[in-house]
């Protein structure tokens, strides 16, 4: 940049073309420039863009992913040489500080630049509140703000001072969407968070008191530590911590850093000092064409006012950015204002809000749904007529968000019930089929693509999910209409009579169900000889070979290590171990029943100390041991199985554990003994591999103590023998076990088993749980029931037979490979070095090992150096 | 900044040396990887054993004909990558899965699944993230990197 300083700027050889200057290069400018080049006006313009920071336009919206493994790339929107190649001059770090409307240029520090149109895309900046600072501190980490790059940078570095403290501490002012973003962001660093707030509750603008009040719940079992109803009067010098913050009320609270997050402010002050029209409230007034007062200069995104509103949200910018580009090539789409509904996941809690969440509207009528044993609401606002729904909250589950949302923004007429769309449905939240949105129902806001549009691009041969989001863009902003982009393109795929692509991937134009048949029928012992006669492509990948991996295994149970299969399996299965974040592995020796004698328990104990691993009791009632490099299995395992141990298959898709309780020989409600059957169940089906993990437990009687109704496979006893329950899941979904046969005998239950077990391994999608599974079952259960127990399909002595061979079969993976010098070659972490990986450090936290965090291993770096 | 000027010498005062030997052939887990150190680096090391229709094919093939990492014999197919996920900062590449997808061979990081070409080490998902690639080639049953 060697532009004199007030020496008017020509561009070279464009002379004759219009001059259009950008101001920003934020999420909206960026995306403006996107839109004007794909609207060709490069090619009418010669266009200059100035950004203030230093990085190139990135994704604020996901500024939190900095702490968490992002880095400013990873962050950055589009190609790195996109104004390059379009001929647009990107000046980052020079700063507009003045226009000139009557001259039309504008000023930075290097010079100035005439424009014929200009946009200002100035985004907005944190309002920090004028607080009084200890005079002494010039650290200005009590007057931090959560916004940009450089200020997350600020964030890591008062962090990184204060390393030598035992306790740390961080508070948030502010806990609206963005405060508690910063929470999240302070607890990653390992600090402990606490969150200010003026209001009552949390959130306030987006929701209402019993949503906000869940909220603060959710975020409090988080150890997010909330302070409502809390003016700060000043900041003073602490005790314990560097600051203390006083409040109105006389109540005071120390902390080491404090990050302002109360609020945005429009940035205004060019368009003020030039002249422009503001609001009373700032912001840059325009009208539905994003003109400013002045015809040659236009406003978008959060700088800008429209109709006496800022929108703080980045899917509004991207309509005005559009709206925008379209005038300058004279097809204006006027703006029309937006729909501010929201869905996030804040320290990992959903939280929704949709329209008219303060059912603001003339009569409206609320259904509210509060879950006070798991700090759920939900709460749905309907017009005085009961006919349309006006606005939503949602606080704990937004998979109700979706279908709420086409309600509200298409006035779709309500169901009789209304409160059905928010009640807890058995089968997961009701979904809206495809076919009931009108063709003008929006499915992506981030990029405007309707459900006309999708219908558009399948009428014009789009039949790939992948090309659709291409061509609409749909899907590609923030990600959240992902699953109902998929729900509306299948459907107008399959009305249209295109078979839906349900093929495994790119090389097997199958399911799973199919290749399984083919396995089976021609006798297929290994991938190659499948991909031969029934596959495409040369190698196969991710996808293909675990699953195709997965099915041999069901089929023929061979050692996973042998070498035809090593390259088939992910890593856990290959290494017999669950990778974890830094590369190291867990074991896990099964321990059946969760039974285990003191002499095995001090045998685990003796290993752990051994290799220094991190120790954790699973809740299938075993123990988790943490932290083995590569090289240190096959000596772990020598260890363990020399105590009398065998592999747990944690890492498999395959049987886990058997879960149980004491039974009769205890317990004096028992009524059978459930520890001898589920060791009888865990060792008969212990090695089975299946579409996707098997969960089983045994209870002794019906007080259930075992949970044997949230397992794939649970049995309870009764008086005369157990009853079964099948299908059911605990994790991200739950569902109940459904009774599937009662007073079974000990041999009739294993039979059932493995009729049933064989039916799912042979009919189940790729990583499809037996609840999903049996969800999707034509027919339901009475259809599982006839085939299984009454034999309609004439299979079970096949199924039977084949369960047979598969526990005929097991080996334990570790005791066979041990036994092989050849397998035992790839467990080395170097070929050519004896070294461990020098990058996986631990720390010790609670006196065990545990991996050290980023920020950890950066001071420890910044330690070494210095 | 000096520190980073350091090691571009030490690369170079290296590079002016011979080829250095990683492993053997037998060292190599077929359709799969390994992970060879060398100097501060660790490289993850893949082998695609020979096939004769494969040979043929590279053979009469000019660009690939051109590139020192694949032996136009049937030796097998080599390729080098950085063994560090950029996305998780773990040391794992070298225990991916590795296959095609549309045409070009990738390995697939075990953390979050993200695909790797093999030729060029180039992210397909993001293409702000690429693999340092090092050239490897067969000297006899030896496997060496050229510097
Ligand atoms: C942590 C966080 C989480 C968020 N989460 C969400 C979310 O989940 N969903 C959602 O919709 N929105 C979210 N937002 C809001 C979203 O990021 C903004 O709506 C969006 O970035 C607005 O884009 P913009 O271009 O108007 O402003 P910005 O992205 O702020 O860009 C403005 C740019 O202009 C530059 N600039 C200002 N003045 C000048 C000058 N004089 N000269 C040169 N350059 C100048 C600034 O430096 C800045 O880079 C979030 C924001 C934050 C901070
Ligand atoms: S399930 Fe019944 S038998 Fe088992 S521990 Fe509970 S009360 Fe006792
Ligand atoms: S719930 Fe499961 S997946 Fe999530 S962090 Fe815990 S162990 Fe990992
Ligand atoms: S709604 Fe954000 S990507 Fe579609």
């Amino acid at each position: 940049m060697t532009h004199a300083p007030a020496t008017t700027h020509t561009p070279v050889a464009t002379t004759d073309k219009p001059r259009l200057l950008v101001i920003g290069n934020g999420m909206v400018g960026h995306y403006c420039l996107e839109q004007l080049v794909e609207r060709g006006a490069h090619h009418r313009y010669t266009i200059t863009v100035f950004g203030e920071e230093r990085h190139r336009a990135y994704d604020r919206v996901h500024l939190s992913d900095y702490f968490s493994g992002s880095d400013a790339d990873a962050l950055a929107l589009g190609e790195a040489d996109f104004c390059a190649r379009h001929g647009i001059d990107l000046r980052l770090g020079e700063a507009v500080t003045a226009i000139d409307r009557s001259a039309r240029n504008v000023v930075t520090e290097c010079g100035r630049y005439a424009f014929d149109q200009l946009i200002l895309a100035t985004g907005s900046y944190p309002f920090v509140p004028p607080i009084p600072t200890p005079e002494t501190d010039d650290s200005g980490h009590a007057r931090l703000v959560y916004r940009t790059l450089d200020d997350l940078d600020r964030i890591r570095e008062a962090a990184l001072s204060l390393e030598d403290r035992e306790i740390r501490r961080g508070v948030v002012v502010g806990g609206g969407l963005l405060g508690l973003e910063a929470a999240n962001a302070l607890t990653s660093l390992g600090l402990e968070a606490h969150v200010v707030e003026f209001a009552p509750r949390l959130m306030p603008v987006q929701l209402d008191a019993e949503g906000g009040d869940a909220l603060k719940r959710q975020i409090e079992a988080l150890g997010v530590q909330v302070h409502l109803a809390r003016a700060t009067s000043d900041i003073g010098t602490g005790d314990t911590h560097r600051y203390r913050m006083n409040f109105a009320d006389g109540e005071w609270l120390e902390t080491d850093m404090i990050v302002f997050s109360a609020g945005i402010r429009p940035q205004d002050r060019l368009a003020r000092e030039c002249g422009l029209e503001i609001g009373e409230r700032g912001g840059i007034v325009i009208d539905d064409t994003c003109h400013t007062s002045d015809p040659g200069i236009f406003a978008i995104g959060e700088c800008a006012l429209w109709n006496g509103q800022v929108f703080g949200l980045v899917a509004p910018g991207y309509t005005m950015a559009r709206t925008a580009a379209g005038c300058l090539l004279d097809s204006c789409e006027p703006f029309g204002g937006a729909d501010m509904s929201t869905k996030l996941k804040l320290l990992g809690v959903d939280v929704g809000s949709i329209g008219d969440a303060h059912a603001a509207t003339e009569g409206a009528v609320s259904y509210r749904f509060i879950d006070e044993a798991g700090h759920g609401y939900r709460r749905l606002v309907v017009s005085a007529d009961g006919k349309r729904a006006l606005g939503a909250v949602l606080v704990g589950d937004n998979s109700y968000y979706d279908t709420l949302l086409q309600y509200v923004q298409n006035g779709i007429a309500l169901p009789a019930d209304p409160a059905s769309l928010i009640l807890p449905q058995g089968e997961g939240a009701p979904l809206l089929g495809a076919d009931a949105l009108p063709e003008s129902a929006t499915i992506c806001s981030c990029h405007n693509v309707s459900k006309g549009a999708v219908c558009q691009a399948v009428d014009a041969g789009c039949t790939d999910l992948g090309a659709l989001k291409g061509e609409t863009k749909a899907s590609t902003g923030c990600g959240g209409c992902t699953a109902l982009l998929k729900q509306v393109f299948e459907h107008e795929l399959e009305s249209r009579g295109v078979e839906v692509d349900r093929s495994l991937c790119e090389h097997f134009a199958y399911t799973r169900q199919e290749l399984y048949g083919l396995i089976r029928v021609e006798g297929i012992q290994s991938f190659e000889a499948l991909h031969a006669r029934h596959g495409k492509g040369r190698l196969g990948c991710d996808i293909c070979k675990p699953a195709i991996a997965s099915i041999l295994a069901s089929c023929w149970n061979a050692p996973i290590t042998n070498p035809s299969l090593v390259p088939l399996q992910d890593t856990n299965d290959t290494f017999m171990a669950n990778m974890q974040k830094n590369g190291t592995y867990s074991v896990v020796p099964r321990i059946p029943g969760g039974e285990i004698t003191p002499d095995k328990l001090i045998a685990i104990g003796e290993v752990a100390k051994k290799y220094d691993l991190y120790t954790k009791i699973t809740g299938g009632q075993r123990i988790d041991l943490f932290g083995a490099q590569l090289h240190e299995l096959p000596d772990i395992w020598s260890e363990l199985i020399a105590a009398g141990f065998e592999t747990g298959h944690a890492y498999g898709k395959s049987t886990r554990t058997v879960k149980s309780c004491v039974g009769n020989t205890w317990c004096r409600y028992g009524v059978q003994d459930s520890v001898a059957m589920a060791l009888t169940i865990e060792n008969r089906y212990k090695g089975l591999r299946s579409p996707h993990k098997l969960k089983f437990a045994v209870s002794g009687c019906t007080r259930e103590c075992a949970e044997a109704q949230s397992k794939d496979v649970g049995v309870i006893a009764t008086e005369n023998g157990w009853n079964l329950y099948v299908c059911g899941n605990g994790g991200m979904r739950p569902r109940h076990g459904e009774l599937f046969a009662t007073d079974l005998d000990d041999t009739e239950l294993l039979r059932i088993i493995d009729r049933l077990l064989m039916f799912y391994i042979r009919t189940a999608d790729r990583l499809q749980r037996t609840s999903v599974w049996r969800e999707n079952l034509e027919g339901g259960l009475d259809y599982l029931k006839a085939v299984i127990l009454e034999d309609s399909l004439r299979l079970s002595g096949e199924l039977e037979a084949q369960m047979q061979h598969v526990v005929d079969q097991y080996e334990c993976e570790w005791a066979n490979a041990l036994k092989d010098p050849d397998k035992l070659k790839r467990f080395r972490t170097f070929v050519n070095d004896k070294r461990s990986d020098p990058d996986i450090i631990a720390v010790s936290e609670r006196d065990q090992p545990r991996p050290a965090r980023p920020e950890e291993i950066a001071a420890l770096a910044v330690e070494v150096t210095s | 900044m000096s520190e980073l000027i350091l090691e571009t010498e030490a690369a170079r005062s290296a590079s002016s040396s011979h080829p250095v030997r990683l492993c053997s052939r037998a060292d190599l887990v077929a359709g799969s990887g390994i992970v060879a150190w060398h100097d501060g680096h660790q490289i993850a090391l893949f082998f695609l054993p020979g096939r004769p229709e494969a040979a043929d094919r590279l053979s009469h093939s000019p660009e690939a004909a051109g590139e020192p990492i694949k032996p136009p014999e049937a030796a097998g197919e080599l390729y080098a990558l950085d063994n560090r996920d950029p996305f998780s900062g773990a040391n794992v590449i070298g225990r991916g899965i590795i296959g095609d997808l549309k045409g070009e061979l990738v390995v697939a990081s075990p953390i979050y699944k993200h695909h790797f070409r093999l030729t060029d080490g180039q992210c397909l998902e993001d293409p702000s993230q690429r693999l340092r690639t090092w050239v490897v080639r067969w000297n006899g049953d030896d496997v060496e990197l050229l510097l």
